[in-house]
C-alpha cells in the first residue's frame, strides 16, 4: 500500500508540476531524504504500486488463521479487521472531510440493528444475506445525509455537537426501545438475540466450527476489506475525494472555487456511515446479537486513537493503526502480556526521544539502579513494604526492582498515581540535564504505578492508555505514523 | 398542584446545576472558540474531590465542623481543586495546540474526557459515591423549610439555588465590572487585538478556565448533594451543560443561565408528566429546534463571519 494521496506519490521526480504548491512546499523534505543503500532501498520501495502492497498485506492476514489455530486469536484477528473498517469508514469524513463525527458508531449500531431488524425473530423477517446487507448500506447512508441536515448552514463545532446527541440519541432508542408505545421495537438494554448468520451461496455461514471460532467469517470480512478499500481509494482520486481534501484544507477557499461545499459535507458523512452501517452487519451477524452500549463512547474513542496514530487521511495510515489498537487492546486484558508491552513502550518511547545515544544508556542504567536501591531502603526499613505478591509473568530481577508493598494504604493509589501524572507533566517543562535527572525518578514511579495500581484495573488501564495516546499524539505527531504532514501553503 | 410545585423545585435545584455547567463551557468558548468537551469530567472529579472532604470532615453522620462550614469546606475545596485541574488541563493538553488546526484540540479535549473519568474508574471503583446528605444534622436540610401549600421545599434545595445564583452574579459582575473582566471580554472580541492593546493573552486564558472549572466544581458538589456520583457521571453531564450554552447562545453569559434553567425545567416536567426514560429525546429536539431556527441561541449575536 502506498500512500493513498495521489499527489505526492505521482508527481514526477523531475521538475514541478504546474499547479503542485505541495510539490514546491515539500522540496526541503525531499532534499533531506536519506542516501546510501538505506535511500536506494527506501527509493525502490516507493516505486512498488499500491495494490501490490494490499495484495500482500491480504495474503499475510489471510494466513492468520493457517498458522494460528486457536479460536480467540482468530477472533481478535476478525475484530481486528472490523476495526480496520470502523477506522476506513471514519477516515473519511475525518481524514478526507476535515470534520468531526462523533456520532459514528451510533452509525455501526444503526448497522448493525438494521441487519437484526431485517434478520432475526425480533419482527420475524428473514431476509436473504445478499438483500439485507444492500439495503443496511442504503439506510446507513440515508441516516449519515439525515444526520449532517441540521448543521448544514452551521460551522464545525456544532457539526460536532449534533453528531455527538446523535450518539445519546441512538443510546436512548436503543435503551428505551423495548417499550415504545407498548412495542418492542429494539429489545431494550437486552437487545435484540439470534440474529441471521450470513447465508452466502446455499450455506449457512457457521460461527462455530467443531468449538472452535470458526474461519469463513475472518475470509469474508477480509474480503469486504479488500473491497471497501478499493473503492475508498477510487473514491479519494476522483473529483469528489479532491473535492473533499480542499474541504479539508479551507472550507471558505473551496466555497469560492464553486463548490457545493455543504452537499459535500453531506456527502462524507454519508459515506463514512455507510461503511459503518456495512461493518455493522458483520458484527452482528457474527455475534449473532445487538446490544446498546456496544456502541458508545468508548468504542468511538477506540476508533478515533487507530485513526490519529495511523494518520488521518492516510488509508494504509488509519488500517495500521487498526492493526495496532486492536490486538493492543486485547493484550492490555492480560496483566502478565500487557507488563511487557508496558516496559517495551517505554523503552521504545526513550529511544525515540534521545535515538539511540549515550544518554539514553545512561536513563535506563540509572533507573536501574534507582530502582534496586529504592527496593534495598525500603525492604531495609520494613520487609512488609517489598513482601507484595508480583503478578505473575516476571521474577528474578525485577522482584527486587519494583517496590509491591504486602499491603497497600488507601491513600496510596490516588497520590502516586496523581504523583506521576505530575511528574510526568513536570518533567515536560524542564530542560537540559534537569529534564534527564527527573526522567530517572518519573520513570520508576511509572513502574511502580503499574505494577501496584494499573494492574488491578485491565479495563479502566486500558482505556487510561488510549487517552493518553490520542492527547500525546495530537501534541507531539497529529499527523501519525503514516499521515501527511500538512503543509501550510500561506 | 402539589406535583407541579415540586417539579418546580427540582427544575430549579437542576437548572442552576445546568446553568453553572453551561458557564464553563461559554466562558472557554467565548475566549478559545474551543467546545471543551472535558469539562463534563472537570465537573465529575468536583463532585469526587467534594465527597474526598467530606469524608476527612468525618462523613456526614459525624461531621468534626458546623454544618454550615462543612458545606462551604467541601464546595471551596472542590472549586479549588477543579480550578488547578482546569489549569493543568489548560496548560498541557490545549495550549499546546493553539495554534493548530480546529479539530486538533476538540480531539484532544476528547481524550481528556476519556482520561478523566477512566482515571476516576480506576482509583475509586465505578460504585456510586453518596454524600449522605440525610444523615446531616438528623435530616434538617430536608426537614426544615418552608412551605408552598401542601409542598416543604427543603433547606437543601434553597441553599442550593441560592449559592448558584450567587456564584453567577458574582461572575457577571467580575467579567462586566472589574478589569480583568475587561481584559477577557477583549480576548473574546479579537484575540489578536487585544494582545497587540498589551492585554496577556495566557494568563486571561489560564483565569478563563480557572472560573470556568470552578463553577463547574460547585456544581459537581451541588448535583451530588442531591444525588450519588460515579465516574460515568461526567458524560451526559457535559453534553446537557453544552446544550444549555448553545440554547441560550454559546458565548453569552446570562444566555448560559437562561438555557441552563431552561433545560432543567424541560427536563424535570418531562420526567413528571411525561416519562423518566424520555427526557434525553426532549433536551434533543430542544436543541435541534434551535440549531434549525435560531442557531445563534436566545442571547448570542448572529455570526458575521469575516474574511
Amino acid at each position: 500500500m502506498s500512500d493513498s494521496t495521489p499527489h505526492s506519490a505521482e508527481v514526477p521526480a523531475t521538475g514541478p508540476a504546474v499547479g503542485q504548491d505541495e510539490w514546491v512546499a515539500r522540496h526541503d523534505e525531499r532534499r533531506r531524504a536519506r542516501s546510501g543503500w538505506l535511500g536506494l532501498v527506501e527509493g525502490r520501495l516507493r516505486t512498488v504500486p499500491w495494490w501490490a502492497w494490499l495484495a500482500l498485506f491480504l495474503g499475510a492476514m489471510c494466513l492468520l488463521p493457517v498458522v494460528e489455530s486457536s479460536g480467540y486469536v482468530r477472533r481478535v484477528g476478525f475484530d481486528t479487521v472490523l476495526y480496520m473498517l470502523l477506522a476506513l469508514g471514519l477516515n473519511i469524513v475525518v481524514g478526507w472531510g476535515g470534520l468531526l463525527d462523533l456520532g459514528y458508531v451510533a452509525l455501526y449500531g444503526v448497522g448493525a440493528y438494521m441487519y437484526a431488524f431485517l434478520a432475526s425473530d425480533q419482527f420475524g423477517v428473514h431476509l436473504p444475506t445478499l438483500v439485507a446487507v444492500p439495503v443496511v448500506v442504503i439506510v446507513g447512508a440515508v441516516v449519515g445525509l439525515l444526520l449532517g441536515l441540521p448543521s448544514r448552514r452551521l460551522t464545525g463545532d456544532y457539526l460536532a455537537i449534533v453528531t455527538l446527541f446523535f450518539l445519546q440519541l441512538f443510546q436512548t432508542l436503543t435503551t428505551n426501545g423495548d417499550s415504545a408505545f407498548g412495542h418492542d421495537i429494539t429489545g431494550g438494554p437486552n437487545g435484540i438475540l439470534n440474529v441471521d448468520p450470513f447465508h452466502l451461496f446455499g450455506h449457512d455461514l457457521a460461527v462455530q466450527h467443531a468449538g472452535v471460532f470458526a474461519v469463513s467469517y475472518f475470509y469474508v470480512a477480509l474480503g469486504v476489506f479488500a473491497v471497501v478499500y478499493v473503492a475508498l481509494r477510487f473514491v479519494n482520486l476522483s473529483r469528489t475525494g479532491r473535492a473533499w481534501r480542499a474541504l479539508r484544507e479551507d472550507p471558505l477557499a473551496a466555497e469560492t472555487m464553486g463548490m457545493p461545499v455543504n452537499w459535500l459535507k453531506l456527502l462524507s458523512f454519508s459515506f463514512g456511515a455507510a461503511v459503518a452501517a456495512l461493518t455493522g452487519t458483520l458484527f452482528a451477524a457474527l455475534n449473532s446479537s445487538v446490544f446498546p452500549l456496544t456502541f458508545y463512547f468508548t468504542l468511538l474513542i477506540t476508533i478515533y486513537v487507530m485513526v490519529i496514530l495511523g494518520g488521518s487521511g492516510s488509508q494504509p495510515g488509519v488500517v495500521a493503526g487498526a492493526l495496532i489498537i486492536g490486538p493492543l487492546l486485547e493484550i492490555l486484558r492480560d496483566p502478565g502480556k500487557s507488563r511487557w508491552v508496558f516496559f517495551l513502550a517505554l523503552l521504545a518511547g526513550l529511544a525515540l526521544a534521545f535515538r539511540l545515544s549515550r544518554q539514553l544508556g545512561a536513563i535506563v542504567a540509572a533507573t536501574a539502579a534507582f530502582g534496586f536501591a529504592v527496593h534495598a531502603i525500603a525492604g531495609a526499613i520494613d520487609s512488609s513494604w517489598v513482601a507484595g505478591e508480583h503478578a505473575a509473568g516476571f521474577a528474578g530481577a525485577f522482584a527486587h526492582w519494583v517496590v509491591v508493598p504486602a499491603h497497600l494504604a488507601g491513600w496510596l493509589p490516588p497520590v502516586s498515581y496523581v504523583g506521576l501524572i505530575a511528574a510526568a507533566l513536570g518533567t515536560t517543562l524542564l530542560h537540559g540535564r534537569l529534564r534527564l535527572v527527573a526522567l530517572v525518578p518519573t520513570l520508576y514511579l511509572a513502574a511502580f504505578v503499574w505494577e501496584n495500581v494499573m494492574l488491578d484495573d485491565p479495563d479502566a488501564t486500558r482505556y487510561i492508555v488510549l487517552g493518553v495516546v490520542l492527547i500525546a499524539l495530537m501534541i507531539v505527531r497529529p499527523n501519525g505514523l503514516l499521515g501527511e504532514r500538512r503543509v501550510e501553503i500561506v | 398542584m402539589d406535583t407541579f410545585i415540586q417539579l418546580t423545585i427540582d427544575a430549579l435545584t437542576l437548572g442552576s446545576v445546568y446553568a453553572l455547567i453551561a458557564l464553563g463551557y461559554t466562558l472557554v468558548y467565548g475566549v478559545l472558540k474551543l467546545l471543551n468537551f472535558a469539562h463534563g469530567d472537570v465537573f465529575m472529579v468536583g463532585s469526587f474531590i467534594g465527597f474526598g472532604v467530606l469524608q476527612l470532615l468525618g462523613g456526614s453522620s459525624d461531621p468534626i465542623v458546623p454544618i454550615w462550614a462543612l458545606i462551604t469546606l467541601v464546595t471551596l475545596a472542590a472549586m479549588v481543586g477543579c480550578a488547578a485541574l482546569g489549569v493543568v488541563i489548560e496548560r498541557f493538553a490545549y495550549r499546546p495546540l493553539r495554534d493548530a488546526p480546529r479539530i486538533a484540540p476538540l480531539i484532544s479535549a476528547l481524550g481528556v474526557s476519556f482520561f478523566l473519568a477512566n482515571s476516576m474508574q480506576l482509583l475509586f471503583g465505578a460504585a456510586p459515591r453518596n454524600y449522605d446528605t440525610f444523615a446531616l444534622a438528623n435530616g434538617a436540610l430536608y426537614l426544615r423549610g418552608f412551605d408552598i401549600g401542601d409542598v416543604r421545599v427543603p433547606l437543601l434545595r434553597i441553599i442550593t439555588v441560592g449559592a448558584a445564583f450567587v456564584l453567577m452574579i458574582l461572575l457577571w459582575l467580575l467579567v462586566n465590572r472589574t478589569r480583568t473582566g475587561k481584559a477577557m471580554r477583549a480576548t473574546s472580541f479579537d484575540r489578536e487585538a487585544a494582545a497587540m492593546m498589551g492585554i496577556d493573552i495566557d494568563r486571561v486564558i489560564v483565569f478563563t478556565f480557572v472560573l470556568g472549572s470552578a463553577l463547574a466544581g460547585a456544581a459537581g458538589v451541588m448535583f451530588a448533594l442531591r444525588v450519588p456520583t460515579q465516574a460515568s457521571i461526567g458524560f451526559v453531564a457535559g453534553l446537557k451543560g453544552f446544550t444549555a450554552a448553545v440554547i441560550g447562545g454559546i458565548g453569552s453569559i446570562p444566555g448560559a443561565m437562561a438555557g441552563g434553567l431552561i433545560l432543567g425545567f424541560a427536563e424535570s416536567y418531562t420526567q413528571g408528566y411525561v416519562s423518566t426514560k424520555w427526557s434525553d429525546l426532549v433536551v434533543f429536539s430542544i436543541l435541534i429546534a434551535f440549531m434549525i431556527f435560531r442557531p445563534q441561541g436566545l442571547f448570542g449575536r448572529a455570526d458575521i463571519r469575516k474574511v
